[in-house]
Parts: structure tokens; sequence; C-alpha cells
């Protein structure tokens, strides 16, 4: 997977089994170096679309039919191990949070959540590039 | 048997979800109990089933037009029946994610399931009288539902 230039816009992959959280997401946040390349609704399909769009940063829910969020971080850091991920789940446990940060997850962000929770979890994600 | 510290978590779930992504605090109605059968559902309905220390349901079902507003709410203008079953499962979701958080491991709690239509049968254990607690918000009624034992 290729590094990214230094200007070029950072590629967001969003990956959540609810279509309204997957539309959220892309809809509220308003970073503007994120541009979303695309959206799965499970664990599989997100790690297809992860080798197609070749993204900088992924969103990433936990539970899901197929493939969950946990085993599917640890798969895309395979691949990629310089890729920021943002899990965000209802999971509101600390056991999952740590297990995903361990997975290589960056970051962690509890549903529900507003618009401005979403966008300041992704500017400290790219703030910790 | 219902213990006040169980019901303030599944509530606390329900609410939390109108308070941060509605962007608008539900409040709670009275609580009761059902003596007979089970209460009766509205059009949808998003349901995690318990396992462990204690067994059994616990469910948010609500009518359609108050989920129709709360995706307009969220700025979602794709109100269709697939989207009102997503919107219901999202909240059971928040509510099972709170549940495992505050209860931990001596409770199994499922992904949630969503069933839609009116008087659909969602059965509570035998034995089990099920505790109601309405949540209103703005001018719509939906119950959360906890059939514990």
């Amino acid at each position: 997977m290729s590094a990214v230039p230094r200007n070029a816009p950072l590629r967001l992959l969003i990956v959540d089994d609810s279509n309204i959280m997957r539309r959220r997401i892309e809809r509220c946040q308003n970073i503007p170096q994120l541009e979303v390349v695309g959206s799965a609704s499970n664990g599989l399909d997100a790690l297809e679309l992860f080798c197609k769009t070749d993204p900088d940063v992924v969103t990433m829910d936990i539970t899901m039919p197929h493939m969950d969020g946990i085993e599917c971080v640890e798969r895309i850091v395979a691949i990629k191990p310089n890729i920021l991920i943002l899990v965000i789940s209802a999971l509101a446990d600390k056991a999952t949070a740590v297990e995903a940060m361990e997975k290589g997850a960056n970051g962690f962000l509890n549903k529900p959540f507003s618009d401005r929770q979403l966008n300041d979890a992704l500017e400290e994600l790219l703030g910790n590039a | 048997m219902f213990d006040e510290h169980e019901i303030r978590t599944f509530v606390y779930g329900t609410t939390r979800y109108f308070e941060v992504a509605a962007q608008q605090p539900a409040t709670v109605g009275s609580p009761y109990l059902v003596t007979q059968g089970a209460p009766e559902t509205a059009e949808y309905t998003g349901i995690i089933n318990i396992t462990g220390r204690r067994n059994g349901i616990v469910y948010f079902t609500a009518p359609r037009g108050m989920l129709i507003v709360m995706l307009m709410k969220m700025n979602e203008s794709d109100v269709s029946h697939d989207n009102l079953c997503d919107l219901v499962g999202e909240v059971a979701n928040t509510i099972s994610g709170n549940a495992r958080r505050d209860f931990g491991k001596e409770f199994m709690i499922s992904a949630p399931e969503v069933v839609s239509g009116n008087g659909k049968d969602v059965k509570p254990p035998t034995g089990c009288r099920p505790f109601v607690i309405p949540i209103n918000w703005r001018s719509h009624s939906a119950k959360l539902v906890v059939c514990l034992k």
C-alpha cells in the first residue's frame, strides 16, 4: 500500500452494519482533508473494499455480521500497518476498547455520538498520526 | 423481581440515544408491571436477549411516527422501512452496549433483533412479569420493556 503525499486528501472508508450510521458518518464528518472513498456493512466487504480503495483512515463498527470489527481491524493492520482506525461502537465496556486498540485501532468513539464528538474524535485521530 | 440498578442502566441506555443522537432529551413516564401476557408492541421493536446471571429479554418498541421524526432530527432524509428498522436496532444496540459495560461478564447480551408490525408476538420468558417504562419524546411515546428473571 502506498504512502500519502503530505497535501493529498486522506481517503476515508466507513464500516458499519447500520445504513443510517454509515450515512450519518459520511454526512456529519467535516474534516477538510477527509474524502470518503467507500462504505461497507460488514468486515468481509470492508476488507475487499479496503484492497480496492486503499484508504488512509477507517471508521470501524464492532458488532457486524460475517466478520466483526475486531477481526477486521487486525486484518487491515496486517495489510497496512500505518492505517488510522477509529472504532465507533455501542459496546461501551473498557475491555472492548482495549481489545480494539491492542489489535491496532488508534481511537475509540462510543455510540451514540453527536456531530461534534465525531469530528473531535477524527481530528484527534489525524492529529496523533 | 427487579433490581433498580439494572432498570436504571436500561433506561439510561435508551434516553441517552434520544439526548445525543436525536438532540432532544426524552422523559420517562410512570413504570408499571404487566400482570398477564405481554405488553403490546408498536410498529418497530428492537429486542436484546439476556442470559447468564439473569435470563430474559429487554426490548424497545416505538411507533413509526416517532422513528421518522428521530431520523429527521438526525438530518436523515431516507425514512424508508429499512432505515426505521435500522434505527430501532441502533437504539437496542445502545441499550445492549450500555448493559454490557455496567453488568460485566455475568450477563451475556445478544446483538439486537428487529421485528416490525403492530402486535407482533414478542414473548417474555415463562414466569416473568414484564416491567414497562414509557419513554416520551416530543409528542410521541415508546416503551422500554424489561422481562428478566
